[in-house]
């Protein structure tokens, strides 16, 4: 009566040819898709809505995102008669590993043994996954009890079927690994033998669903070594050789019939528009098919592509000669003051803004009789620059029109708001385009904004629907992109006659990513100041925390780990610095500046933010700060005798809901060149569900950190973007990163709510680093990045 | 027409000379597992072997392999020391995106070709060519030390694809 999931065709990630050939799982006829939007999704809103509080009930972490979160086993889980268990990723993968992570949480709760499952990326379709949107550390800690529960309600309806066929009571059932057995008998089939007599059960509800325990986990918090049976040497990894053979698909490895390459020559200033252009060169490179000038969009912009001149081309080396063989005047005049952004009189501008006072972000005791009253005190200006994300993959998309329908190509963190955005502007319904993901060859925050989606969107509607491949190369990344704030963080402390500190003002001027989207966003918002200003856990009699008035001028974006960079580096730095003048050991002034464990609730310190989750659940808890800094200074050794021109330097962050602290072990020679000899990380996001990954994920973002404090850094003159490829935007090479990293876990239990991975390691990486730099040398690191500083 | 052999195939190449030998592969040819990252010969995520030896594809007209071979990430399967790598890099869980590590492949086979126990030092020296954003360089040192330890001991010279020029 049904042709339910159970068993289902699908499409394995690695064979896919981008053809937008889900349509199997956008199918809405489909019973198990049907059953998703109504009794299963009825029922969460009934549970939770509850029409006397719909309207006071606050929602947090997955339940306050664009559609929610989804536990039906229909949405995510196929079984073959072969066995071969299918398991759908519906979030982004760009080297966090969710792939892997999302299909082991199932398959464990499932029982599924890894070798048998297969992992398909669903298409963007938000209304069938629940939010796909992969930002803000959220994958894990927001979808594990909806993954766990989808594949322990697959499980019971695999044991249901068996107590059928067997005609025994289904208490007598019990799944195993990749079978269920009949306990008392011994008898066993296997997930193949009963997948189709499974397909035709109700999915159960999800309250008689029985979770595993902890300790029946074969894969979740289980490290390679600690995998069962011993078969298991190998880290879990979902796409491993396909990366290795080069047969991984990301946004540039998939080509359609007929399909044209596109290079776009944008607008040198954020605004620009083309004021008159000459094609004749350009058009007579062989190769060269068309060129199409796109509307440059009005500020502010949010994800609208920049415009510009399009060279379209039949390869991709056709269009690049074809875009340098244009002629191009620009207009400045729609650019305003962008056209002449010059980032060092910026910060000129901000150095001395901040000696004014900004709006007041938090205000706790009495700032001015601190200040008053102090027996000593310290003001010092920190500064962090813009950057650009660089992923290694430029970004790419391609889009074709087929009438009243569109099929998208690409890699997007975001893929709703790619299909919504692809949809509006080709006046499309959004369930009528079809967005398919390959890998994302990294994000880090650029990605979240799907403007080179559109840009391949137009130029196929301007091609009659033809296919067309968008292609940004580096240098188009480094002018064109959404960066990273730049910061001026202006920071005083009192001391009282005992030493202690009494009073803490920090002004924080930063652009705000606000500036993109609405006129007049000239201060940081209240997600921008919960990223480490309101949320700062310091017991401090007197704090005041103000966001002085600092307008973007340039493209504003997310960047890995957000404002929480600029403010880490500030705050820890500046803790440094008054231990070093009140002559204190810089850990141990650091845990006294911390007080006595205790949870505070962010919403009595105005942090409202709290990256979206329920602040009784996480409260900033100021043990777990603790635990973190007692365990990287102590893996480190700190307090030991140091040779000369050598350090260790601490700083520790909360960030996506998680802790983390560095200490890093540096070398300064007399020529001032730095050696990065070790890195303790201690890092507390709760349970690890893949902690290898965890530890992967904590190294990149070493490699990262140490590159902003050493070298990242993007520069404006005459409102154009001084950096034009990796020659001058330095990113960090193997040669120039720590030479030992170490990742220490803490607090790695079940029994603390779940945090952020992929950006909390980030942050405290940078003033880590510094604080050692000034431990090795007594220079002092206060300008972002180190860049020649340390050369006499 | 320009006259190349490609992971042991003959080919006949009708694309104008200046064509970087990046995008023969990658849009003639479809081999697409090398990868664009910059063009300018400064991220490694190109690396390809011609005639045996690491180059940029990026920055290397197809003129300049005429009559030559190039070896891509495709063909690492079948050859040992390129098996010895991928399975160390399994080992050592060393990609993330992966979007580089088609290009790090190619210039750790190159590395252990030439240097078969290479030295902290010397992974430094030899992959400092190739980036990596999401900071997989710790693992890949131990995975290149893993390959020098296991892997290239055990090659069969037979199985070679790549002929010297």
């Amino acid at each position: 009566m049904n042709s339910s999931i159970f068993p289902r065709k699908f499409d394995s990630a690695d064979s896919t040819d981008g053809k937008a050939s889900d349509v199997k799982l956008a199918n809405v006829s489909r019973r198990g898709f049907l059953k998703g939007m109504t009794a299963a999704g009825a029922l969460v809103i009934a549970a939770r809505w509850t029409p006397a509080f719909a309207e006071e009930e606050k929602k947090y972490g997955g339940d306050a995102m664009p559609h929610g979160t989804v536990d039906n086993p229909d949405v995510f889980i196929t079984i073959e008669p072969d066995g071969t268990v299918g398991l759908i990723n519906h979030r982004g993968e760009m080297g966090q590993g969710i792939r892997t992570s999302v299909a082991m949480v199932m398959a464990d709760e499932l029982g599924a043994d890894w070798d048998q499952v297969v992992v398909t990326q669903a298409i963007a379709h938000e209304e069938k996954y629940g939010n796909q949107n992969t930002d803000g550390s959220r994958s894990m800690r927001q979808w594990f009890d909806s993954l766990r529960r989808a594949g322990a309600a697959a499980r019971t309806m695999l044991e249901q079927a068996a107590a059928k066929q067997w005609g025994v009571p289904v208490s007598e059932c019990k799944a195993g690994v990749h079978l269920v057995m009949h306990t008392p008998t011994q008898r066993s089939l296997t997930f193949g033998e009963l997948a189709t007599a499974a397909a035709d059960l109700p999915v159960p509800d999800r309250d008689t669903v029985t979770l595993k325990s902890p300790e029946e986990w074969r894969y979740i918090m289980r490290k390679p070594e600690d995998f069962p049976q011993g078969e298991k040497k190998q880290p879990l990894a979902a796409d491993g050789m396909d990366i290795l053979t080069g047969r991984a698909k990301f946004a540039a490895d998939v080509t359609w019939d007929n399909m044209l390459y596109a290079v776009i020559a944008r607008p040198p200033s954020y605004g620009s528009a083309v004021k008159s252009y000459d094609a004749s060169a350009a058009l007579e490179v062989p190769g060269v098919v068309k060129v199409i000038e796109m509307p440059t969009a009005t500020q502010p912009s949010g994800f609208e592509p920049m415009g510009g001149v399009a060279v379209l081309a039949e390869n991709t080396w056709a269009a690049i000669k074809g875009r340098r063989a244009l002629t191009i005047e620009w207009d400045d005049e729609p650019a305003g003051a962008n056209a002449s952004y010059d980032s060092k009189a910026f910060r000129e501008l901000l150095e001395k803004r901040s000696q004014e006072p900004g709006e007041v972000a938090r205000s706790t005791g009495d700032i001015a009789a601190a200040k008053a009253g102090a027996a000593d005190a310290l003001s010092v200006n920190y500064y962090a620059p813009h950057m650009a994300q660089a992923p290694m993959e430029p970004m790419a998309a391609i889009v074709r029109i087929n009438g009243d329908s569109a099929d998208v190509w690409t890699s997007v963190q975001n893929p709703q708001a790619a299909r919504d955005g692809v949809a509006k502007r080709l006046g499309l319904e959004p369930e009528k385009v079809t967005v398919e993901c390959g890998l994302m060859g990294g994000g880090f925050g650029r990605k979240a904004k799907p403007d080179y989606v559109f840009e391949a969107a137009d130029l196929s509607k301007a091609m009659d629907g033809r296919p067309v491949r968008v292609q940004w190369t580096r240098e188009d990344d480094l002018h064109n992109g959404f960066f990273h704030t730049v910061a001026l963080e202006h920071l005083e402390a009192y001391f009282d006659d005992q030493g202690k500190v009494s009073g803490w003002l920090h002004r924080s001027l930063a652009p705000s990513i606000g500036s993109v989207f609405a006129p007049n966003a000239e201060h940081q918002s209240a997600m921008e100041l919960g990223m480490g200003i309101r949320s700062m856990p310091y017991d401090i009699p007197a704090i005041q925390q103000e966001s002085g008035e600092a307008e973007g001028h340039i493209r504003i974006g997310w960047f890995r780990a957000v404002y929480n960079v600029p403010h880490a580096f500030a705050i820890q730095s500046f803790i440094a610095e008054l231990a070093h003048q009140a002559g204190r050991d810089h850990k141990e002034f650091l845990l006294e500046l911390l007080g006595p464990d205790r949870k505070i609730d962010p919403l009595s310190q105005g942090e409202v933010f709290n990256y979206g989750e329920d602040p009784d659940k996480y409260p900033i808890n100021t043990a777990r700060y603790r635990a973190v800094i007692e365990r990287a200074t102590r893996e480190a050794g700190w307090g030991k005798e140091m040779p000369a021109n050598r350090g260790l330097g601490l700083a520790v962050h909360q960030s996506f809901v998680s802790y983390c602290a560095v200490v890093m072990d540096v070398e300064v020679t007399d020529a001032g060149d730095v050696i990065i000899h070790r890195a303790d990380i201690a890092f507390d996001c709760g349970p690890q569900v893949n902690p290898d990954r965890v530890a992967s994920q904590l190294e990149g973002a070493c490699v990262m950190g140490t590159g902003i404090a050493m070298m990242t850094e993007i520069t404006a003159k005459d409102g154009v973007i001084e950096q034009n490829n990796f020659d001058t935007y330095r990113v960090p090479r193997i040669n120039q990163v720590p030479k030992e990293i170490h990742t220490h876990a803490v607090n790695n239990s079940v029994d603390v709510p779940m945090g952020g991975v992929g950006e909390p390691g980030l942050p405290p990486v940078a003033p880590a680093l510094c604080n050692a730099i000034f431990a090795a040398s007594g220079k002092r690191i206060r300008s972002l990045p180190v860049a020649d500083q340390l050369k006499s | 027409m320009i006259e190349v052999t490609v992971n042991g195939e003959a080919r006949t190449l009708d694309v104008p000379a200046d064509t970087p030998i990046l995008w023969v592969l990658r849009d003639t040819l479809k081999l697409t597992g090398t990868r664009f990252g910059c063009g300018m010969a400064l991220c490694g995520a190109c690396t390809v072997h011609l005639d045996g030896s690491p180059i940029r594809s990026c920055m290397t007209p197809i003129s300049q392999a005429q009559g030559k071979q190039i070896t891509t990430i495709e063909a690492m399967e079948n050859d040992p020391v390129g098996q010895a790598v991928q399975q160390a890099w399994m080992d050592e869980a060393v990609a993330q995106c992966g979007y580089c590590q088609s290009g790090q492949v190619m210039s750790a086979v190159s590395l252990l070709k030439r240097n078969p126990t290479p030295s902290d030092e010397q992974i430094d020296s030899g992959m400092s060519g190739n980036i990596c954003r999401c900071g997989t360089y710790p693992r890949i040192r131990k995975a290149i030390q893993r390959a020098a330890e296991n892997g290239t001991a055990s090659i069969d010279e037979s199985l070679f694809t790549e002929v010297k020029a």
